[in-house]
């Protein structure tokens, strides 16, 4: 079997800007628009707050006939996860979604996908893990399982949400990767919040994504293939260092999906979203809907005369170390927002912050002073004023240079 | 300058306040605005005081949390008065609107309220006739337009609104009734007072 599928598209080929229809959706009902328009031939899911719009309108679709995908309603979303391993296994595109404690329950099998190296995208609908029960935003489920070998996105808005999506499953289905990817974006805030979301037409999405013919294929008995097996000491180390490799060198094939996709809709795709950086002092780093907060507090700050810029990384895994690091390296200070902790971390630092301050040390950038805020877990407010804070607290170190307490709060009472 | 007029709802969960304003988000969309609309979730049980905020911007909206400082606060349910702070944050000269039979004046006294515009419709009498159910969140849509145009803020004209309601309940409800929405949109336009 031949792979005849997204690389040819990726190359050369010069495509021209397709206008997009806009319309009145949800985050997670733009998703449910991009799983229509991909078709994907299995969708496995179990409900979970604040994921159900996804599945649910997607399988409205299947109701009706929009879609021929092979949906299957599950019992939980270990057996989701399963499922859609089996399905990819076998050569199907396969495509789920799921929130929190569903993600939580999946872990024993995301291993599995990335170990078998299946292109399953996953959208994640940002959810704090119990306990104490929260069904709102924060990062601490796809931050928990960002060591499970799966490519991650995260969303500002709904559009980065649909545009992602997409994008996830040119990426994860590129012959030279084979990896999965989660596609996230914050739960309520941009799941259930109503945007203007631009939709390509749905034929500029199938030719975007082509036909998926699987390299291997359980059900390619003229080739037959053994996947998920037993791996002793022999072997293991090398495939796992061969895994580690294909998400090593899995940049271009992002930017090269990437450079396509924002040609193809005229909207920016970058790896990581400077704004403000060529001469900022002071900078926040922060994922997903907040940084188009920050983004916000960033355009006053500069009209009082504050230079202060704004990092967005698009992408967390892999993680664009250079690129962060030559967008901070001249600032007089950084803040890394984290909606997430990462317990017993010194100090109780945030995800983003360990890579962050890693590349920086990494990359012999140890000058520039980072600090780490704690924001937003189970759902608390990121408000305009606060983000200000943390502004104000960075000007503070830039004046004084006395970096301080390097893991803060922002939003926290008491 | 940034041209984002911020509202705030207030409701009773159960009475369409949410959907009232994604509509009035797409109303918008419809006339070539960017908008957000999204509700504060909170306990989610039948009657509970509510609050869904509309963000409406001639350019795309960066900002991702509840809106504090309104331009507009819509009160749907007359009876949260004294229940909730309505006018909380809304900022000076800014527009209240509320669904009530009661008059301006009554009301600017039961709420101590002077600083901004008011603008009271008995939205409820209006859905009763028309309806023949007490759903007034929807046709407030026209008295957020009323108001807009008396603020010479204009970003929603009634004929759009009008549009957008009639197609988002076609194939949801007989015609009859989506003709009666329809013109419960233009009455509460047409019969609101300011004071």
């Amino acid at each position: 079997m031949t792979s005849n599928r997204s690389r040819t598209f990726v190359l050369g080929e010069k495509k021209e800007m397709v206008e997009s229809t806009y319309l009145a959706l949800d985050g997670a009902n733009a998703v449910s628009h991009a799983m229509r328009q991909i078709n994907p031939d299995v969708v496995a899911a179990y409900p979970i707050t604040p994921q159900t719009a996804v599945v649910q309108n997607f399988s409205q679709f299947v109701a009706d006939g929009t879609v021929d995908t092979e949906f299957v309603p599950v019992e939980s979303e270990h057996a989701a996860m399963s499922a859609c391993i089996g399905a990819s296994a076998a050569g199907a595109r396969v495509m789920t979604a799921t929130s929190a404690n569903g993600l939580a329950l999946m872990w024993e099998m995301l291993y599995i996908a990335s170990g078998m190296r299946l292109p399953i995208v996953l959208t994640v609908v940002n959810r704090a893990l119990s306990s104490p029960l929260n069904i709102h935003c924060d990062h601490s489920d796809s931050m928990g399982a960002r060591d499970a070998g799966w490519l991650q996105l995260y969303a500002e808005t709904g559009q980065e949400a649909y545009d992602n999506t997409i994008q996830a499953l040119r990426i994860a289905e590129d012959s030279d990767l084979l990896l999965p990817v989660m596609s996230c974006q914050d739960g309520f805030i941009t799941g259930h919040g109503v945007e203007r979301v631009g939709i390509l037409p749905d034929q500029t999405v199938q030719d975007f994504v082509g036909q998926y013919v699987a390299n291997y294929s359980l059900l390619d008995v003229e080739n037959p293939v053994t996947m998920g097996a037993w791996d002793f000491t022999d072997y293991y180390f090398e495939h796992k260092r061969q895994q580690s490799q294909a998400m090593n060198e899995s940049m271009p094939i992002v930017e090269a999906v990437s450079a396509e996709y924002e040609k193809l809709s005229g909207r920016p795709q970058p790896i990581i979203d400077t704004f403000a950086m060529d001469d900022a002092e002071v900078a926040v780093i922060v994922l997903s809907s907040a940084a188009g907060t920050t983004r916000s507090v960033v355009r006053d700050l500069r009209n009082k005369g504050v230079k202060a810029g704004v990092v967005k990384p698009r992408l967390f895994r892999p993680f664009p170390a250079q690129r962060i690091v030559d967008a901070i390296k001249n600032c007089k200070a950084v803040a890394v927002l984290d909606r997430a902790i990462s317990f017993g971390s010194p100090d109780g630092m945030g995800p983003l912050f360990l890579d962050v301050t890693s590349a920086l040390y990494n990359a012999g950038a140890c000058d520039v002073p980072v600090i780490d805020f704690i924001f937003g877990l189970g759902g608390r407010d990121m408000t305009p004023p606060m983000v200000e804070s943390v502004y104000d607290q960075l000007m503070q170190i830039r004046d004084t240079g006395d970096r301080g307490d390097i893991v803060r709060y922002v939003g926290l009472r008491g | 300058m940034s041209r984002m007029y911020e509202i705030r709802w207030h409701g009773r969960a159960g009475q369409g306040v949410v959907t009232a304003g994604e509509l009035l988000g797409e109303a918008a969309m419809a006339g070539g605005s960017h908008f957000q609309s999204f509700p504060e979730y909170g306990a989610e049980r039948m009657g509970a005081p509510i609050k869904s905020y509309t963000r409406i911007s001639d350019e795309p909206i960066e900002i991702h949390s509840p809106v504090l400082e309104p331009d507009m606060v819509i009160v749907v349910n007359p009876n949260l008065i004294g229940a909730v702070d309505l006018t909380e944050g809304l900022k000076e000269g800014g527009v209240l609107l509320m669904n009530t039979p009661q008059s301006p004046d009554t009301i600017r006294k039961r709420l101590d309220y002077q600083k901004g515009a008011l603008w009271c419709v008995d939205a409820s009498a209006i859905a009763t006739e028309e309806l023949r159910r007490d759903i007034p969140s929807t046709m407030m849509i026209g008295l957020v337009i009323k108001a807009m145009e008396d603020d010479s803020r204009a970003l929603i004209d009634l004929e759009t609104a009008v549009d957008t309601v009639e197609e988002s309940l076609e194939g949801k409800l007989r015609p009859e009734v989506v003709e009666a929405n329809a013109r419960a949109v233009r009455r509460v336009y047409e019969e609101c007072v300011k004071g």
